[in-house]
């Protein structure tokens, strides 16, 4: 009994002398901390903060030729850009923020009606055609790209796709189709819909849709197209470059799904485009237009035509918007695409269409 | 032996002295907990009766909670029995390799519960919906059901069991009718915080498709750039794991199972596990198979498989990512292990109804997505700091301190009930001041508790994901967030070594948990 005890106060003594090597870690770990913010805090000063939406590769690639051009520094903060919208919405007029680049139109939209965005450059808006554009000139566009069907010919012979949106709620798809209806793309398509046959209609096909994609209704875009691929279901719709990502991440040997186009002008067909643009409570306007300029000049288009992973190369796979920059892939050139006719002003925030799938039990 | 010198001094006055100092500084704890519910409360009131009452009564609001509902109870029903299960294996019997087991079997914990998807998913597509995230989450976070009661399995009295069985009580009677109930509070605390992480669950489900009212809250974030509206569908949630604090009470009861002997405790012999023996491994190994080999072996079969061979991570580096994260874990355990020290003292040594209430009170914070939790620092800055301290490290870490300070609280309580006030008395009575007593009696008694809590709260930040997108430094990337970057990306190869540098940096404090926990093994020879 009595070794015992001495045992434990031996035992003791060794975890109160751990214990407060432990706490000298723990003291040193944080002044190192302390050290890390503010050498971060005092060069903060210096570089433009740069809330990032983009895929993460393809904005690193951007900043870093952009700091070689000009000198000036850009932190990057990546995140869902949707989420970060609402961060600058919160921290409003203290936003850290000097610039925000996205993949779509819907979350700039929001901050140009909340009065949070400022007037990009008329020499910068000028490299991009204007229904590319902020209808208001509060942000530029940059590249765009169109929503695709993607399929697994193991599973569906190209033959029995549906050629148009509307066809997606057809009962013999009933099993076959996958659907991400939280991902911004899938509501531009349904802002789209909702404007070609009205509510109604939109209500009913939303319902049927949802019935089609039971069991195969997921969160990402990237699930989805991992789901076709996999042969786990035969097709989807998503924006045509995650197929190219995902081809030039897993190589083609494993890439099974295959991608086509909806027939011309199809509410289903559209473009959606990725913009950015300079918060109006920035500190350092001068430079963030810069950075914007940058962004539609020759040198930074010519990044997101080109794929790779070196410098000056990107695995955007999208398509610039400024004219005289041509990509490789996708193939069919933008001005060869046949989309439905909607403005930027038109898909707008998307609420309506959210409104609509909340109504349908997809949201 | 101890127990004769103890018991006289026990000083009845001194007991019932107020505690108002004590009271005072958890009564600012509670205070602090409780800024993300103000948080709620005032985007909720802004958004206006009319828009919650609508955005509360669509049809998938009964959707969401009977998934939340049927998830959390299918899961909370199956820790409890393995975690239980297991603890019984390790602590009670003389199964072989227990020590090893005891350190294995915590290390999960360590694994981030998106990681764990993440290796299920990707190998396996028939991984997703109702049965994926029970699968998953149940190996996810069942160390938080096996760690208390393989505490309290240890520290129960033997003599209870022996009394039975010398009474002529079965084995299996036995078990169910003293272990069993020596066990129950730990079995209900650990219940406890698993339905509540399950609650404010987000990375997992979104990765297999699973909707729960979390994931819709994200939506809510995400998708209507309407934070008021997010706020509303949070306050359901508050509502939901206030019923599951309430059903942990109820369950609980007045009962208290409590050891008369102080001091030195005896350890009971380990039960013969006989011919049962090597199913009991077999069922112990594939648990650990499960758990902690699947993740790992997607990872580096992730690695190998690699297709871009260097998307660029540019600015940060891994060993930069693990210093930050291991720095941010650190600060905020500390931060943990002291303010619930506190709260600990007064739940512990001191009954009443408002004490019990603040005590209980700082539960709710666990049921909070780290979003919500985030976006109310961002807001609290915003508005009375004209955003100061922002994004920076220490805001950061206070985010972690209010997210994970439940989890510090039930080792900290765990520690302090260790430490009988009698003994600071004792100490007192002989002469020390009131420091050199907390130093040299209360501290070393509660030291290993104490660690406990701090190694909880350093896997937990580890691990977070949602909060710290919202609150970290820009340029600086945790390994969790770089992780989910390149995940989302579909970057499999490149997120691999994130998941494996996470499970080995948080796998340092499950080690010393686990061995934590074994201390009283060894002993046992």
């Amino acid at each position: 009994m009595k070794r015992t005890a001495m045992r434990h106060a031996v035992s003791r003594h060794e975890i109160a002398r751990q214990g407060a090597g432990l706490l000298a870690a723990v003291l040193l770990a944080c002044a190192a901390l302390a050290g890390c913010g503010s050498a971060s805090g005092s060069s903060a000063s210096g570089t433009l903060t740069l809330y990032s939406g983009q895929h993460v590769q393809t904005t690193q690639s951007l900043v870093a030729a952009f700091e070689q051009q000009t000198g000036i520094k850009v932190a990057i903060r990546s995140a869902d850009e949707d989420t970060l919208s609402n961060q600058i919405a919160t921290e409003g007029a203290n936003s850290p923020a000097d610039l925000f680049y996205t993949e779509n139109s819907p979350p700039l939209q929001n901050l140009a009606g909340r009065g949070l965005l400022a007037k990009v450059s008329p020499a910068t808006l000028s490299h991009i055609p204007r229904q590319y554009n902020s209808p208001t000139g509060q942000w530029v566009g940059i590249s765009a790209r169109t929503s695709v069907i993607v399929y697994n010919p193991r599973l569906i012979a190209a033959g029995q796709l549906p050629t148009r949106i509307s066809q997606f709620a057809d009962p013999r798809y009933k099993g076959k189709l996958a659907i991400a209806p939280q991902e911004t793309d899938f509501q531009s398509v349904v802002t789209a819909y909702d404007r070609a046959y009205g509510r109604a209609a939109t209500l009913s096909w939303l319902g049927a849709i949802k019935s089609n994609a039971a069991g195969n209704i997921y969160s990402s875009n990237e699930t989805v197209l991992s789901e076709v691929n996999q042969g786990a279901i035969a097709f989807g719709l998503v924006n045509q470059y995650y197929w190219y990502r995902m081809r030039a991440e897993i190589g083609a040997g494993r890439t099974h799904a295959q991608i086509t186009h909806l027939a011309a002008h199809d509410p289903g067909y559209v473009i959606d485009v990725s913009g950015a643009a300079v918060l109006k409570s920035s500190k350092h306007q001068a430079e963030a237009q810069r950075f914007l300029a940058f962004l539609v000049s020759p040198k930074g288009q010519e990044i997101i035509a080109h794929p790779g992973t070196g410098p000056g190369e990107s695995l955007s796979f999208e398509y610039p918007l400024a004219s005289g920059v041509t990509t490789l892939a996708p193939e069919t050139p933008l001005s060869r695409l046949q989309p439905y006719p909607i403005t930027i002003g038109e898909l707008g925030t998307g609420t309506t269409a959210i409104a609509l799938m909340r109504q349908a039990g997809l949201l | 032996m101890t127990s004769t010198l103890v018991r006289p001094v026990t000083a009845r006055p001194r007991r019932a002295r107020r505690p108002a100092a004590l009271t005072a500084v958890s009564l600012l704890i509670a205070a602090l907990l409780a800024l993300p519910l103000v948080f709620l409360l005032i985007e909720t009131s802004g958004a206006g009766v009319h828009k919650v009452a609508g955005l509360i009564a669509r049809p998938l609001t009964g959707e969401l909670l009977w998934n939340t509902v049927q998830l959390t109870l299918a899961v909370t029903a199956l820790c409890a029995i393995i975690g239980t299960g297991a603890a019984w294996l390790v602590e009670r019997t003389n199964l072989p390799g227990r020590r090893i087991w005891a350190v294995l079997l915590v290390i999960p914990l360590a694994i981030p519960d998106f990681v764990v998807s993440f290796g299920w998913v990707s190998l396996w597509s028939w991984v997703h919906g109702f049965r994926g995230a029970v699968l998953v989450m149940t190996l996810a976070v069942y160390p938080l059901v096996y760690l208390p009661v393989a505490a309290s399995l240890r520290s129960a009295d033997p003599g209870q069991e022996e009394v039975a069985r010398s009474l002529g009580t079965g084995r299996v009677a036995t078990f169910f009718r003293i272990t069993l109930a020596q066990a129950r509070g730990a079995i209900l605390g650990g219940c406890l915080l698993v339905a509540l992480v399950l609650l404010a669950e987000y990375g997992a489900f979104e990765l297999l498709g699973y909707q729960t009212f979390t994931t819709e809250i994200f939506t809510e974030f995400n998708l209507s750039f309407s934070v008021p509206a997010a706020c509303a569908l949070s306050l359901v949630l508050v509502g939901l794991s206030l019923l599951v604090l309430g059903g942990e009470g109820l369950a609980r009861g007045r009962g208290r199972v409590v050891r008369t002997g102080g001091g030195t405790q005896r350890v009971s012999p380990p039960l013969p596990l006989g011919r049962a023996a090597w199913p009991a491994v077999a069922g112990v190994f594939a648990l650990v198979v499960l758990a902690l080999g699947v993740p790992i072996y997607a990872s580096i079969y992730w690695i190998f498989q690699g297709g871009i061979p260097s998307v660029t991570g540019g600015s940060v580096s891994m060993l930069d990512a693990i210093a930050h994260t291991a720095a941010y874990g650190a600060a905020a355990g500390l931060i943990d292990t002291l303010a619930a020290l506190p709260v600990a003292l007064l739940a512990i040594r001191h009954t009443g109804r408002v004490r019990h209430f603040l005590e209980r009170s700082t539960y709710l914070v666990l049921a909070m997505p780290g979003v919500v939790i985030g976006f109310a620092l961002a807001y609290f800055t915003e508005h009375y700091a004209a955003g100061h301290g922002y994004q920076t490290a220490p805001l950061l870490v206070i985010c972690y301190a209010i997210m994970f300070f439940p989890l510090a609280l039930v080792g900290v309580k765990a520690a302090v009930a260790r430490a009988p006030a009698s003994l600071d008395e004792v100490s007192r009575s002989l002469g020390l001041s009131r420091l050199a007593t907390l130093r040299r009696v209360t501290l070393r008694l509660a030291g290993p508790g104490l660690a406990a809590a701090f190694c909880l709260v350093f896997l937990s930040v580890v691990t977070e994901l949602t909060a710290t997108l919202l609150l970290v430094p820009t340029g600086v990337q945790t390994l969790a967030t770089q992780f989910w970057q390149y995940e989302r990306d579909n970057s499999y190869a490149q997120a691999a070594p994130f998941a494996l540098v996470m499970i080995a940096v948080a796998a340092v404090p499950s080690y010393v948990l686990g061995r934590f926990f074994d201390r009283s093994a060894s002993e046992r020879g």
